[in-house]
């Protein structure tokens, strides 16, 4: 019986300037904003007439960077863009490579690939999870979130040499064989996951003052999240199925068991719950391939300078926040002459105004959380 | 009718009001467990755990040339991490050693690498065919000077070792 989030309608009328109105920025420094977003915000009072973000404080250029580099080394720069699905990232371009040269990857490879990428899922929604409840005002879930997320850096830093860039995808399959310790280190997180998830629920979910900030604010509807161009868990918040890992499978995910989770709700707690339930199905594909990691090469035999034959390339993939694409554009030499990258983020943000016009600014940080921004991958 | 409106919204407010302390005392008795029990708790308090904070062998901190105890490396100096290296961050510099047969050969002179251009990726490390170069797990980097970050790799007065081609 919470009170629905008033939506003043008519703002779409008032103008932006004159009496009563007045700017604020927030960023590209500022804490509530987790990253270096800048928004222009104009307000009547405390109601949001209008939302502008600015773009390219952390603009570094790197599809440009991306066309200087050969096909195996601009993979590494793509770590910089989402760090937090920074494996996932990888496996976007490698695909891409490897879609072009038309190598075949060995099975071991794919499944480490996939392991890897769940792991990072799993990760990735952590973080969130944690600076959600931070956005709302809670402390201590950010730790809870920290200890597990922990784990997963602790068996990447093993493997990969890494906690936060990676660079393990190489086109042809992996850099190196995962660790001896990898099998059990995972499933000592998976125990460790399935004795703490609960914990997440107790915190967070079920909290009152939570509820009441989440439920029917932000309300996004199928068609606006489908015109905006949202993906992953924004428009499946909303009941639009968009897992690339199940629309467009690569790798083995077709023949992987799990299901794509959706929400009719649209508002903020139907996307926060669309992750949790996500990080579940997540360790449902872990367990499913933990123990079962075929024997043979962890990488293809490759020439050592890669040649992309002319042409255009596309791969998407699902990364935590949604549809990335890779688009190479090939003349035939041992650099890309065009990269261009889809990356979720961005278009995630780009519904902001539409979503948060004409509630108040207290709602904006919580509705903004929940669109899981990362700021570099918007800001290439 | 509107007095059964009105038992109804009591109801309502009073079940929402006990739902809402009862999920407040869930999150409060989850808390209270963390503050009881003190070993869960796993915050590390780097630098004092120095000497027990291990890095597994993978960890890519810095990029070093590995030396054996005659002073010797396994680098030919074939630039081929030179090439790999998206940053330029590695510059094999070569000279010409004369062998005793007095025929030329090809050495390097020094392996420059500029560990503030490094992004740790490992490639130059996969592209080395004689393994001469490796990651070590030093992760404490900072310098008063950029200049220090500059590093030769290969130590004075090292030559190749035997056998490596
Ligand atoms: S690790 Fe990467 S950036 Fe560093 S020297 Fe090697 S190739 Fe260059
Ligand atoms: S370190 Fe390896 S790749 Fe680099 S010049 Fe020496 S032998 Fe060649």
């Amino acid at each position: 019986m919470y009170r629905e989030t008033q939506i003043v309608s008519d703002v779409a009328k008032t103008p932006l300037t004159g009496e009563g109105t007045f700017t604020i920025n927030v960023g590209p420094q500022h804490p509530a904003t987790h990253g270096v977003l800048h928004l222009v915000i104009t307000l009547n009072g405390e109601t949001i007439l209008n939302i502008e973000p600015h773009l390219g404080y952390i603009h570094r250029s790197i599809e440009k960077m991306c066309e200087s580099l050969t096909y195996r080394q601009f993979i590494y720069v793509t770590s910089r863009m989402d760090y937090l699905s920074a494996h996932i990232n990888n496996h976007a371009c490698a695909l891409c490579v490897e879609k072009g040269m038309q190598i075949e990857i060995p099975s071991r490879a794919q499944v480490i690939r996939v392991l890897m990428d769940e792991l990072t899922r799993i990760a990735s929604h952590e973080l969130w999870w944690g600076a959600m409840a931070m956005d709302v005002g809670a402390f201590t879930p950010f730790f809870h979130a920290f200890r597990e997320r922990e784990t997963i850096n602790d068996i990447m830093e093993e493997t990969c040499g890494a906690r936060l860039t990676m660079n393990y995808m190489v086109p042809g399959g992996v850099m190196y064989d995962i660790h001896p310790n990898f099998q059990k280190r995972v499933k000592d997180f998976l125990q460790l996951y399935k004795r703490k998830i609960h914990e997440y629920d107790e915190l967070v979910t079920g909290n009152i003052i939570f509820q009441n900030r989440m439920k029917g604010v932000g309300v996004l509807t199928a068609e606006d999240v489908i015109s905006y161009g949202c993906t992953g868990p924004v428009a499946r918040g909303s009941g639009v199925s968009s897992d690339i890992r199940k629309l467009y499978p690569y790798e083995i995910y077709d023949k992987l068991e799990f299901d794509e989770v959706l929400e009719t709700a649209g508002d903020s707690f139907a996307r926060y719950l669309i992750r949790l339930r996500e990080m579940n199905q997540s360790i449902r594909i872990v367990e499913q391939l933990i123990d079962n990691i075929p024997e043979g090469d962890f990488q293809a035999k490759t020439k050592a300078v890669l040649k992309l034959p002319k042409g255009e390339f596309y791969q998407r993939v699902e990364t935590a926040r949604g549809e990335l694409g890779v688009y190479i554009v090939s003349e035939g030499g041992t650099t890309p002459y065009r990269i261009k990258f889809r990356s979720p983020g961005f278009s995630n943000l780009s519904i902001l105004n539409h979503m948060v016009k004409g509630s108040k600014i207290g709602d904006l940080i919580a509705a903004m959380g929940t669109l899981d921004l990362v700021i570099p991958d918007i800001d290439r | 009718m509107a007095f059964l409106k009105l038992i109804m919204f009591l109801k309502d407010y009073i079940k929402d009001v006990f739902g809402a302390i009862k999920s407040l005392a869930t999150g409060m008795k989850r808390t209270g467990y963390y503050f009881t029990h003190h070993k869960e708790i796993i915050t590390q308090q780097y630098p004092d755990n120095r000497e027990t904070l291990h890095l597994p062998e993978r960890f890519k901190g810095e990029v070093v040339m590995p030396h054996d105890e005659n002073n010797e490396h396994r680098c030919t100096g074939c630039t081929a991490c030179e090439l790999a290296c998206p940053n330029g961050t590695i510059k094999v510099v070569t000279k010409f050693d004369i062998t005793p047969d007095g025929k030329k050969k090809k050495a390097i002179d020094k392996l420059v690498y500029h560990l503030e251009l490094c992004t740790m990726c490992n490639l130059c490390i996969e592209a080395c065919p004689s393994d001469a170069i490796k990651m070590a797990q030093t992760f404490e980097h900072s310098v008063f000077d950029r200049a220090q970050l500059t590093k030769v790799l290969n130590k004075p007065g090292s030559k190749i070792m035997d056998g490596v081609e």
